[in-house]
C-alpha cells in the first residue's frame, strides 16, 4: 500500500470512529512524528465534542479510579475525594501513549469499565518497533481500526475532506444492512483466519458507519468494502484462499440459517432484492489488496507473537518491591499506589513535631501527620527465573540425536513446570538463530514449537548464543532473572554473518561466550554429542557454564545439574 | 449500569452455560474455570447471568452484603458480580485500613475490599492464568473457608465471604498451578463457534442488541424469565433430590479410574450432578447425570503429565465411557 493510500484509510478510520465511537477506537501503530500528530489532530478536529484525555502509561489506580486526594485531605483536615479518569471518560476519547508497554491491570480495568457500558473511545498510540512488541491483544481486539502510519511521508500528509461528521451521526441509527451482511462479515472473517467474533461484529458496525459517513440509507459494495479493508485485512492471520477455487466454497457448504425460520424467508426475500446480497468474493478482494505485505514474512517469522499481550504481562514479571515479597523495615513515601503503611513507623516519625504542630495548628486534639511522615513497608522477594533453552538443531550432531535433545528438554521442561518457571526456546541451524518461544509459562506452547523443530544444515552457534543473549538480556530488563541451557557438539561451523568456515565460527562463537560470561548469566553446555568432544567443553568454559554430556547424563542427572545450576542461581 | 446482553440469547457455548447456572443453583459447587479463545463470550455470559438473577436482600447500605437482621431495613440489590482485575493490590482484594477514618478521626476502621462486595455473588477474574500468585493465594484461601481473616495494619477483622469464582483465560498465555486449578468446581473449555451459520448467529443477535438493547432484551425477556423460575425452582428441590450409594460408588469409581487427585472431585460430582437433576426436574440423581457433568467437573483435576498431548478433556471422556457405559 503506498503512502498516500495508507494516509487515505487511516483518515477514513479516523472519520468512522468520529461517526460510531461505539466501534471502540484505534491502534495507531507509528512511532511519534508528524504522521501520528497530523492523524491526532485530524480525529480531533472531527470528533471535536468528544474531547481526547491522555492516560499516562503509569497511571495509579488512585487516578483512575479516583481516590482519597492525600494532600488535600490532610490539609482540610476531613476527607477530600479525586474523581479517578475512568468516572469522567465516558463521551470522551481516551488516548494511551507507549501502548505497547501497558500493564495488563491497565488493560483489564479500561476493559472492564468500558463493558461497564462507559462509552469511551480508546486511541492505542503503539510504538512498538517488533512484531513482539505490540499493545495488548485484550485491548486491541475491542477496538476496530489498525491504522499503520508507517509508509506515510510527509507529501502524503493533506487535509481530507470528509462529509458532515455530525450529520453522518443523525443518519447512523436508521443506516439498514442488507440480511446476509453478518454472514458475509463472518465468511471473510473465517477465510482471513480471524478467530475472535468481535471482528466480524465491529465490521458489521463500520460497514454501517461507512455508509452513514457517505450518505446512503443502507449498506452498499463500497461500505462494506472500506470496512473489511479497515477491520478485518489488518487481522488477518492467514492469505485467504485464490478467489476462482475455494474462497466461496465455504459459504457454499454453510447450511442455511440454522433454527429460526423467520430469518430463513427473510433471506429469501432479500436475495429477490436489489440491493442485497453483497458477494463474498468482492468483499475478500477487498480484504486481500489490503493485507499487509509483510504478513507473510511476519507470519513465518513470528508465529509465536501473535498474542503479544500476554508475553511480558505474564505474572511474574516486573514486580514492584513496595507491595510483595516478606517484609524488609520501611521507608519514606506515599501510602497509596500498591504500597503498604507501617503505621507505627508513621506515628513515630510524626511523634516529635506534635507539641510544635499543634502550637501552630488549629490546637485539634489529635495527631498531627504530615506527608512527610509517612513511611511505607518494604519488602523482599525472590527473583522470578526463566530458563532459555538454546538447542543446536543442526545437521552435524544434533541431527541424530535431536530426538534424544528433545527428550531431554522435555524432562527439564517438566521441572521448570514444576518450579513455575518460565521457559523460551531458541533453535539455531543453517545460518542464524530463530526465537521458537519467548518466555512463557504455558507448557502447551512449549510443547508444540518443541515437537515442530526441524534438524538440519551448518551449525551457526555464534548466532545462536546471541540471540540467547539478548533474550537473557531482556529478560534482566524486566527483573527476572535468566538461567540459559545450552544444547549442543559445539562443533560450529558458520560465522556470526552467516558464512560457512570453521575457524571464523570458533572465534565468534567464543567471543559471544565470552560476553555472556560477562553478563553474569548462569549458563550449563549439554553436550549432545556421541562422545564428549573439545569444542562443547570449551565453549562452556569461554561461557563460565557448567558442563555436562549428555551420553553420560541420564533424566536425573540432567534435571538435577538444572536444579543445582538454578539454586546457585538464585 | 447499562442493560446486559440476555443470557437466553448467547448462542451456542452449552457446556459454559450449563456450568454457570449449575453454580447458581448451588454456589457451593465452587466457582467456574473457562479456558479458550478471545472473544467467545466469556465475560458477556457472566454479566448476563448476573442480570437474570433475582436481585439478593441486604441490610440497608451493608458494605458486606449482609443479609438483613431482626428489625434491620432490607435494601435489594442485583446479584453482585464483582471484577478482579489484574494487577489489583493486596489492600484492594481483602480489605484495609480505611486510611480516610484514620487521617482524618483518627479512627482504627476497616474499609472492605473486593472479597466483601462480591459476598453472595460473582467474583470475576479475567486472564485468572496471569494473575500475580500472591493474590492467588489469597483467594484460595478465602475461596475454602468462605471467610476473609484480614491481620495487617493493627487491624483483626474477619467476615463472610462466599462467592461463586468465576475465572477466565487464555491456555497459550500461561498456565495455573495445580492447586488453584482444583479450587475452581468446574472447568470447562470453550472456542469459537468454527460454524460459519453459528458465527453469523452471534454476529446478527449482538449486532440487533447493540442498535437497540431495549427492543432486544424485550424479545429475550421471556425465554430469560424461564431460565430464571427454573434456576429457582432448582434451588427449592435441591435437598430433596436424592443421591443412591450406587450412585455415588459409580462416581467414586470414575475418579480413582481417573487418578484425580483429591475428593474434591467427588465432592464437587456429588453437587454438580444433584444440582443437574434439580434443574431437570428430577427427583434422584442417574448414570446419565453423572456423565453430563462429569468432563467439567474432572478435567482439571487429573494428574498433570505436562507433556501430555491430548486434553484432559478427551482422557475423561475415555474413562467416562469405559467406566460408566450409558
Amino acid at each position: 500500500m503506498t503512502g498516500a493510500a495508507a494516509w487515505a484509510d487511516a483518515g477514513l478510520a479516523a472519520a468512522l470512529l468520529a461517526v460510531d465511537p461505539g466501534l471502540g477506537g484505534a491502534v495507531l501503530r507509528a512511532r511519534a512524528g508528524p504522521a501520528r500528530d497530523a492523524w491526532m489532530e485530524m480525529f480531533a478536529r472531527l470528533a471535536a465534542d468528544r474531547p481526547i484525555v491522555r492516560v499516562p502509561p503509569g497511571i495509579e489506580d488512585d487516578r483512575l479510579l479516583g481516590g482519597l486526594d492525600l494532600a488535600a485531605t490532610l490539609a482540610a483536615g476531613r476527607p477530600v475525594r479525586s474523581a479517578g479518569l475512568l468516572d469522567e471518560a465516558a463521551g470522551r476519547t481516551l488516548v494511551l501513549p507507549m501502548a505497547e508497554r501497558t500493564a495488563p491491570g491497565l488493560a483489564a480495568r479500561l476493559n472492564a469499565a468500558r463493558d461497564r457500558g462507559s462509552d469511551f473511545a480508546l486511541i492505542l498510540l503503539d510504538e512498538g518497533a517488533e512484531p513482539d512488541e505490540a499493545a495488548p491483544a485484550a485491548l486491541a481486539d475491542r477496538l476496530a481500526f489498525r491504522v499503520a502510519l508507517d509508509t506515510v511521508a510527509m507529501a502524503d500528509l493533506g487535509s481530507e475532506a470528509y462529509e458532515d461528521v455530525a450529520a453522518a451521526r443523525a443518519r447512523l441509527g436508521a443506516v439498514a444492512a442488507p440480511e446476509d451482511m453478518a454472514r458475509a462479515m463472518a465468511t471473510v472473517a473465517a477465510a482471513l483466519g480471524i478467530g475472535s467474533l468481535r471482528a466480524p461484529m465491529l465490521a458489521l458496525r463500520a460497514a454501517r458507519a461507512a455508509a452513514a459517513l457517505a450518505g446512503d440509507a443502507s449498506v452498499d459494495h463500497d461500505a462494506a468494502a472500506l470496512a473489511v479493508r479497515l477491520v478485518l485485512a489488518p487481522r488477518a492471520t492467514r492469505m485467504p484462499e485464490a478467489p476462482e477455487d475455494d474462497a466461496e466454497e465455504p459459504e457454499r457448504e454453510t447450511p442455511p440459517e440454522p433454527d429460526k425460520d423467520e430469518n430463513r424467508e427473510r433471506e429469501t426475500e432479500d436475495e429477490r432484492d436489489d440491493d442485497a446480497p453483497i458477494p463474498d468474493d468482492v468483499l475478500l478482494e477487498a480484504a486481500r489488496a489490503a493485507i499487509p505485505q509483510d504478513l507473510l514474512a511476519r507470519l513465518l517469522a513470528g508465529a509465536a507473537f501473535r498474542s503479544p499481550g500476554a508475553k511480558g504481562g505474564g505474572a511474574g514479571d516486573e514486580r514492584k518491591s513496595k507491595a510483595r515479597g516478606r517484609p524488609a523495615g520501611s521507608m519514606r513515601g506515599d501510602p497509596r499506589h500498591g504500597a503498604r503503611i507501617d503505621l507505627i513507623g508513621t506515628l513515630r516519625s510524626a511523634a516529635p513535631w506534635q507539641p510544635l504542630r499543634r502550637r501552630i495548628g488549629d490546637g485539634a486534639d489529635r495527631v498531627l501527620v504530615q506527608a512527610d511522615d509517612f513511611r511505607i513497608k518494604r519488602s523482599k522477594r525472590k527473583a522470578e527465573k526463566v530458563v532459555i533453552f538454546l538447542v543446536d538443531a543442526s545437521g552435524s550432531a544434533a541431527f541424530a540425536r535431536l530426538a534424544e535433545t528433545k527428550g531431554a528438554i522435555e524432562l527439564m521442561l517438566g521441572q521448570a513446570y514444576v518450579a513455575r518457571r518460565q521457559v523460551a526456546l531458541v533453535s539455531f541451524r543453517g545460518d542464524g538463530a530463530e526465537v521458537l518461544l519467548p518466555p512463557t509459562r504455558s507448557l502447551v506452547m512449549t510443547k508444540r514449537r518443541l515437537a515442530a523443530l526441524a534438524g538440519g544444515g551448518g551449525t551457526p552457534l555464534a548466532a545462536g548464543l546471541a540471540t540467547a543473549m539478548g533474550l537473557a538480556d531482556q529478560a534482566r530488563g524486566r527483573g527476572v532473572a535468566p538461567y540459559l541451557a545450552v544444547l549442543t557438539d559445539g562443533r560450529c561451523n558458520v560465522a556470526m554473518d552467516g558464512t560457512p568456515g570453521r575457524p571464523r565460527a570458533e572465534a565468534d562463537a567464543r567471543q559471544v561466550a565470552r560476553a555472556l560470561r560477562a553478563t553474569g548469566t548462569r549458563a550449563l553446555v549439554i553436550d549432545i554429542g556421541n562422545r564428549p568432544s573439545a569444542p562443547a567443553r570449551g565453549i562452556a568454559e569461554a561461557m563460565g557454564a557448567v558442563y555436562l554430556p549428555l551420553p553420560r547424563a541420564d533424566a536425573r542427572a540432567l534435571s538435577g545439574a538444572l536444579g543445582a545450576a538454578m539454586e546457585g542461581a538464585a | 449500569m447499562p442493560l446486559a446482553f440476555p443470557y437466553s440469547a448467547i448462542v451456542g457455548q452449552t457446556e459454559m452455560k450449563l456450568a454457570l447456572t449449575l453454580t447458581a443453583i448451588d454456589p457451593s459447587i465452587g466457582g467456574v474455570l473457562v479456558f479458550g479463545d478471545r472473544g467467545t463470550g466469556k465475560s458477556t455470559a457472566v454479566r448476563s447471568l448476573a442480570a437474570l438473577l433475582p436481585p439478593i436482600e441486604i441490610a440497608a447500605g451493608s458494605a458486606y452484603n449482609l443479609p438483613p437482621e431482626d428489625g434491620e431495613t432490607a435494601e435489594s440489590v442485583p446479584t453482585p458480580v464483582i471484577d478482579l482485575p489484574l494487577g489489583a493490590t493486596e489492600d484492594r482484594v481483602v480489605g484495609a485500613l480505611d486510611l480516610e477514618k484514620a487521617l482524618t478521626k483518627g479512627e482504627k476502621a476497616f474499609e472492605p475490599g473486593l472479597l466483601a462486595r462480591a459476598h453472595r455473588g460473582f467474583l470475576y477474574i479475567d486472564e485468572v492464568n496471569l494473575l500475580e500468585d500472591h493474590i492467588v493465594d489469597l483467594l484460595l484461601d478465602v475461596a475454602a473457608s468462605g471467610e476473609n481473616v484480614v491481620e495487617r495494619e493493627g487491624l483483626s477483622v474477619r467476615h463472610a465471604a462466599r462467592f461463586v469464582l468465576v475465572g477466565s483465560g487464555n491456555p497459550e498465555e500461561g498456565e495455573l498451578r495445580p492447586q488453584l486449578l482444583d479450587r475452581f468446581g468446574l472447568s470447562v473449555e470453550v472456542a469459537s463457534p468454527t460454524d460459519i451459520a453459528e458465527r453469523v448467529e452471534v454476529i446478527r443477535r449482538r449486532d440487533a442488541f447493540d442498535r437497540d438493547p431495549e427492543a432486544f432484551t424485550m424479545t429475550w425477556a421471556a425465554e430469560d424469565g424461564a431460565h430464571r423460575e427454573a434456576i429457582l425452582a432448582a434451588r427449592k428441590r435441591l435437598a430433596e433430590v436424592t443421591l443412591s450409594d450406587e450412585t455415588l460408588g459409580e462416581a467414586a469409581r470414575l475418579c480413582v479410574a481417573l487418578g484425580a487427585d483429591g475428593l474434591r472431585g467427588e465432592l464437587t460430582l456429588m453437587r454438580a450432578s444433584r444440582a443437574l437433576a434439580a434443574f431437570e426436574g428430577a427427583t434422584r440423581v442417574t448414570r446419565a447425570h453423572l456423565r453430563a457433568i462429569a468432563s467439567s467437573s474432572l478435567r482439571h483435576r487429573l494428574r498433570r503429565d505436562p507433556l501430555d498431548e491430548a486434553g484432559s478433556g478427551a482422557r475423561v471422556e475415555r474413562v467416562v465411557a469405559e467406566v460408566l457405559p450409558a
